[in-house]
């Protein structure tokens, strides 16, 4: 077994320091070490985003990534983005078009539409799609994934523009 | 799923690398945005004791258009290069390409060098280096040299680099002229069916240059000689076009395997070419 490393990384505003393998994946460090269950796995060839978080202000698939390669790092997952009484527009949206059913892809994709709307503030139809291509959906048929983001794009710039 | 167990290297500087990749030979290996290796590494196809995470390294980064010439480190990402206004400008076809690459996850992650040393013939960026005639340099014990993409792959994963070198940079001149990278592919994130990317500069009504190359159809990217001077002197009317074609078709030697059998291949690879070189000459 190769020697444990000491890591230190922010999780959703928290600090974190333990001892892991490099080999440990970031998806795994997140979900067993850390109890942090929103990111999930949906594959072994890093296509199906389900575990899409936010690093370093990047949209990465945690299972494509060492939790060494992460040390030092700031991630952001679906738990960092809201909390039940508190939902992120995001969320909000999700819910109310009917972005889910089983919601697996979910947490995965409102971490990756939360940098897209950060990049493209009022994307088009054909940017979220493309925008959004590396997070697989097996039960929505995408369409009312992509009402959610322009409804919450929408409505983050009204309150954008409200605000000025 | 699960890699096997390694050792964990992150060093500041090239000589630290270095200094891993002389100790080990080829039981180490750089670790870029680590979208090819980790996924080998997770299916147990690569086995790779020692990683050296290239991250911390300084100077591996970096996009720089000075003059007519582009250097891009071999730590730029898919998306530092799509971003980038100076060589959208410069190189347009760069973008062109990078927005066909992978997933938007993947191309935060992915790096150009990765990407041109992997030696995978279903990258895409190898045979737009070609296309490009850029140079790949390399850094080793011994020092830096230089080495063409046009004479860097040999077969499939097997390139011109030796195990205690560290591809750093690729660099090109800013080309003129048309451009277009087609890509034939099943959905977002797949490897090309058949991929060409085309350079064509017009002279007047005629054609004064030509470059052709082409992705996934071989254990190696093929930039087809042939195919470019089909081109030049022309007015890269139906006849030449046909001629560019079946010139290509001569060079290229696609296998089958899910994305169809090699007849299929071939046809797709002649349909990709004929598109590319109407957006080329349209946009010459």
């Amino acid at each position: 077994m190769a020697k444990k490393m000491h890591i230190q990384m922010t999780v959703n505003g928290e600090e974190q320091e333990f001892l892991a393998e490099p080999r440990e994946l970031l998806i795994h460090t997140l979900r067993e070490r850390l109890n942090i269950t929103g990111p999930h796995i949906g594959c072994e060839t890093s296509h199906c985003g389900a575990c899409t978080v936010t690093i370093n202000g990047k949209s990465v698939k945690s299972c494509t990534m060492f939790v060494a390669q992460a040390n030092g790092a700031e991630v952001t997952t679906i738990e960092g983005l809201g909390s039940p009484d508190s939902l992120h527009v995001l969320q909000e949206a999700f819910k109310e078009h009917h972005g889910l059913q089983c919601g697996f892809c979910t947490p995965g994709m409102i971490t990756r539409a939360s940098k897209l709307l950060e990049e493209i503030p009022n994307p088009t139809e054909e940017e979220v799609r493309f925008g959004m291509a590396g997070n697989i959906c097996r039960c929505t048929g995408y369409q009312n994934i992509v009402k959610s983001i322009l409804a919450a794009a929408a409505e983050m710039s009204a309150a954008k523009e409200a605000a000025e | 799923m699960i890699p096997a167990a390694f050792e964990y290297h992150r060093p500041k500087d090239m000589a630290g690398v270095l200094a891993v990749l002389v100790e080990h030979g080829d039981e180490a290996r750089v670790l870029a945005g680590g979208h090819s290796l980790i996924p080998m590494m997770k299916l147990r196809m690569a086995d790779v004791p020692h990683l050296i995470d290239l991250q911390d390294v300084d100077g591996l980064s970096g996009i720089t258009v000075d003059g007519g010439r582009i250097r891009i480190g071999a730590m730029t990402t898919q998306s530092d290069i799509i971003g980038h206004a100076a060589l959208a400008e410069a190189a347009p076809i760069m973008r062109e390409a990078s927005l066909q690459i992978a997933d938007p996850q993947v191309r935060y992650m992915g790096t150009v060098g990765g990407n041109v040393a992997n030696g995978d013939p279903g990258n895409d960026m190898p045979g737009l280096m070609q296309c490009l005639d850029a140079t790949f340099i390399l850094v080793g014990p011994d020092g830096e040299r230089e080495v063409q993409a046009r004479d860097f792959y040999e077969a499939a994963y097997m390139t011109d680099r030796e195990d205690d070198e560290v591809l750093v940079a690729v660099a090109f001149d800013a080309p003129s002229g048309g451009y277009a990278y087609e890509k034939q592919k099943r959905k977002i994130g797949d490897y090309a069916t058949a991929a060409a990317a085309v350079l064509l500069v017009k002279d007047g009504d005629t054609c004064s240059s030509a470059s052709i190359a082409m992705t996934n159809l071989s254990d190696t990217p093929v930039w087809s000689e042939a195919a470019g001077d089909a081109l030049v002197g022309t007015s890269v009317d139906a006849a030449a076009i046909d001629a560019a074609v079946a010139a290509m078709l001569g060079d290229i030697d696609p296998t089958q395997d899910n994305r169809g059998p090699i007849e299929f291949k071939r046809h797709a690879a002649a349909m990709i070419l004929r598109r590319a070189i109407a957006r080329a000459w349209d946009r010459a």
